[in-house]
């Protein structure tokens, strides 16, 4: 019974079984293949490439395999405010480099 | 009563040392993001040179590797889930998996790399000397970038390869997942980089 209770408080949410993450990972298989098919369209289609169906890439891994979309508003804020902060160095640079 | 007592034994905390894992690998990301900034300078500065170096490159090799990371995260994930059903036998098996792929990765990088230094495209070799000064860029970022990311993935099989031994012996349970659950988070980190590194270098140079 106390196990179960401990049980109970530490695993307060179902987590989803292994279908769920096969899915994903198919998910992310098709999604490498179609960033190699887009990057054999020249450069301008791989950037485009790039700048697209890598952070959706990178945003199933961190939203499912790395549990986010079960966490809460605390450690989702740690990881908006450090890419946020990533993305403001990334504009800051260009609006130097752009202008210069 | 006992439960107090077990309490006095080992304080634990599970949100604490997953908030911590995640700071952790805040610094990660803002570490491997200003490599990923300088390369994207110098890329708008050299494009060119960047286009050309980048066909220098194995592609096959790195898509290989790309598919090798994915499948090795999606059993770290698999893993995790078998260990909060109580399927221990899954949950080794599924690290073994990890590990078994961690290293294939390896492999094939140092095929690659082995490959690139003998055609004189290291750092330093007298032969990169004469290319032109964007490729010598390009090669120091690719050796760089990706010598780092090999660093992590040599430290992540060390911490999953740990999770491992602990889950043999019963220490990582159902109720003591955190620190799997923090491993595979490490884990996952780096094939997040690795997702970034193929586009960069393979494809879209």
């Amino acid at each position: 019974m106390t196990e179960q209770t401990k049980s109970m408080v530490e695993h307060p949410e179902e987590s989803p079984g292994y279908g769920t993450f096969v899915a994903v990972w198919a998910a992310l298989v098709v999604l490498t293949g179609l960033l190699v098919f887009v990057s054999h369209f020249g450069q301008k289609a791989a950037v485009w490439g790039l700048l697209t169906i890598t952070p959706l890439k990178a945003g199933l891994v961190f939203y499912f395999f790395m549990h986010l979309k079960y966490e809460g508003p605390l450690v989702k804020g740690v990881v908006f405010v450090a890419l946020g902060t990533l993305l403001i160095f990334f504009a800051l640079t260009y609006a130097d480099v752009a202008f210069r | 009563m006992s439960l107090q007592a077990s309490a006095h034994a080992e304080p634990r905390d599970d949100f604490g040392a997953k908030l911590g894992m995640w700071l952790f690998l805040v610094t990660e990301m803002i570490l491997f993001g200003g490599l990923f900034i300088g390369y994207s300078y110098m890329r708008s500065k050299y494009p060119a040179e960047f286009h050309h170096a980048g066909s220098e490159l194995n592609a096959t090799i790195g898509i290989l590797n790309t598919l090798v990371l994915l499948t090795s995260s999606l059993t770290v994930v698999l893993a995790i889930v078998s260990l909060q059903r109580g399927e221990k036998g899954k949950t080794v098996a599924f690290l073994g998996a990890t590990l078994f792929l961690a290293a294939l990765f390896l492999v094939d990088k140092g095929i690659e790399w082995t490959g690139e230094i003998g055609r004189g495209l290291y750092p330093n070799a007298p032969h990169l000397a004469t290319l032109p000064p964007g490729e010598q860029v390009f090669f120091g970022l690719y050796y760089t970038m990706t010598g780092l990311h090999g660093l992590h993935v040599l430290a992540g099989m060390g911490v999953l390869g740990w999770a491992l031994t602990r889950v043999m012996r019963g220490r990582i349970s159902r109720d003591h997942a955190v620190v799997l659950e923090n491993a595979g988070l490490y884990w996952h980190l780096v094939d997040v980089i690795w997702i970034f590194l193929l586009p960069l270098f393979y494809l879209a140079a």
